[in-house]
């Protein structure tokens, strides 16, 4: 089993949803999430004056999957997420050491 | 709060002493020239402007108060909103009392009014002032003299503590509002003059802009000086309220339901389009992108430059009054200001001082006799009027710029003005008033 955490672009969300739902992932969790990476922050005016803003809204999803499908799963991520600017974001792969789902106690890999 | 309040009773108290010495003076016979012999009540006239005096309500709470309230910092939108909220109650309480007495009750050397119609004493139901009931017309005048007050609050959020801001209303009010309205449109010595104020660019926007600038030179910068709007929908939703409630503010002023009021409502329509076309292009052009706040930002600088002239200029004199306060405006707060350096946090003086002094000086070029015969400008062979408008705009500089330092002396007699630092980075929503906006 592995956790694969991907930071991308919230306007790329949809298609990477929608990709990972085909490539038969059980489940998955989203938070809006700020943050900064070589793209840095961007400007605002207002009234003409400039507001650095350093941390930029994208889309974190958190997707939890056995070993087959991980791969397939950052394959489709970074296929769909892609736009070739700076600033398409991140994707991790940590390995998870055990999932238990609360309401029938299943562990393992039947738990995700 | 203790303070405040023995404040505010000795307030009261000198001016009911003040009362009776003055109705001692005040002559029997009523001022000559002031009522015609028969004045009739006009039912039109009534209508639109119970109608109009609403419409100017609207404009402080809610308009300016979400103009305001959105532009402000999340963690201290609710105390701008406050300021607005409390600063019309305020004024609505003085005015009844003696706001209106003495500012269009008789005339004292041209400087200021009779006490006699203190909680409008003598005024009864079916007392007429022109065509409609003197009743109306003081509250019609009370939405203004709201408005003004409540203006000024833009410039010092984010740092002011809630209690120095309500002792600065009842003052502000009292001595500075109260005067100038009554030299403008009150008989005073501006009015015998002939200096041309359709519906108060001096009065009410070169006076709040003033105030403004002084304010903030006295109360010093905020730690963070950057405007970060916490929500610009409401912002658009404020500018939108204050161009709508305008109408009955600049049309209203013609005081009946006639061609001038319409005139005056095409007017301000007009100016207020072409300035806010005249910020978002310039806007567009400097910093390549045109922006809502900037749109919005233009309308409050047309709308504040067509009101002395709404009631005396044609069409053209308003597009073209407008074009000038929405180009002149976008610079003096997106360059002047940093420039020079002063923290006024929404742009009070650089909108409102500045669009007022634009639009009083432009009264005197384009006031048109075809639209008012009251008002003839340069263009019309009368260079004169340009020099009245000049002198009445610096005697109005001058006079509201010592009084608002005077008042800050007074305040700090009593309290500090500012809150602290701490206070001022946790925000005033929480520090002044335990609240917050947003609990998402």
């Amino acid at each position: 089993m592995k956790k694969i955490e991907a930071i991308i672009q919230p306007f790329k969300f949809e298609e990477v949803k929608e990709a990972l739902v085909l490539a038969g992932i059980q489940g998955m969790t989203i938070t809006d999430v700020k943050g900064f990476g070589r793209q840095k922050g961007h400007v605002e005016i207002y009234r003409g004056s400039e507001l650095e803003v350093l941390f930029i809204p994208k889309i974190k999803i958190e997707v939890v999957v056995p070993d087959s499908l991980v791969e397939k799963v950052v394959k489709v991520i970074q296929e769909k997420a892609y736009t070739g600017n700076v600033g398409d974001g991140k994707i991790f792969i940590l390995p998870v050491e055990d999932a238990l789902r609360i309401r029938t106690k299943e562990k393992g890999e039947q738990a995700i | 709060m203790k303070k405040l309040l023995s404040v505010f009773v000795l307030i009261m108290m000198i001016l009911a002493i003040s009362a009776n010495l003055i109705f001692a003076e005040e002559p029997a016979q009523p001022e000559a020239g002031q009522v015609q012999p028969q004045p009739k009540l006009d039912t039109g006239d009534t209508a639109w402007m119970i109608v109009a005096t609403a419409l100017v309500m609207l404009m402080t709470v809610p308009g300016l108060a979400l103009f305001y309230g959105g532009l402000a910092k999340k963690k201290d939108i609710l105390n701008t909103i406050a300021m607005s909220f409390v600063t019309y109650c305020i004024v609505s309480f003085l005015w009844v009392f003696y706001g209106y007495s003495l500012t269009f009750s008789g005339d004292i050397e041209g400087i200021i009014g009779y006490l006699d119609k203190a909680f409008l004493g003598g005024v009864k139901v079916d007392s007429l002032q022109g065509t409609i009931p003197e009743v109306l017309f003081s509250i019609f005048q009370l939405t203004f003299a709201a408005i003004t007050v409540a203006l000024i609050s833009g410039a010092y959020i984010e740092r002011m503590k809630f209690s120095a801001w309500v002792l600065f209303s009842i003052l502000w009010m009292s001595l500075v509002y109260v005067p100038v309205a009554h030299w403008v449109w009150g008989g005073g010595f501006l009015a015998k003059m002939g200096a041309l104020d359709f519906a108060g660019g001096t009065v009410v926007h070169i006076n709040a802009g003033i105030a403004a600038l002084v304010g903030v030179l006295i109360l010093g910068k905020r730690k963070n000086t950057l405007l970060v709007p916490n929500n610009l929908t409401l912002v658009a939703i404020g500018a939108a309220l204050l161009w709508f409630g305008w109408f009955g503010f600049n049309a209203g002023s013609a005081a009946a339901s006639n061609g001038l009021a319409a005139q005056a409502f095409i007017n301000t329509n007009t100016a207020t389009a072409v300035a806010a076309l005249a910020w978002m292009f310039t806007e567009w052009a400097v910093t390549k992108k045109p922006t809502v706040l900037g749109i919005a930002s233009g309308m409050i600088a047309g709308l504040v430059a067509i009101t002395p002239a709404a009631g005396f200029v044609n069409i053209v004199g308003s597009v073209i009054i407008g074009a000038i306060a929405g180009f002149i405006c976008y610079f003096s707060v997106t360059a002047m200001k940093p420039k020079l350096g002063y923290d006024d946090a929404l742009d009070v003086f650089g909108i409102h001082g500045l669009a007022g002094i634009i639009g009083a000086i432009l009264t005197g070029v384009f006031a048109d006799p075809s639209i008012n015969e009251a008002g003839k400008g340069l263009l019309y062979g009368n260079p004169g009027q340009l020099w009245t408008q000049t002198v009445a705009v610096l005697i109005t500089i001058v006079y509201t710029a010592i009084m608002t330092a005077v008042i800050f002396l007074i305040i700090r007699i009593f309290m500090k003005v500012r809150v602290s630092e701490e206070e001022e980075i946790i925000g005033l929503d929480s520090s002044q008033h335990s609240e917050r906006a947003y609990n998402l």
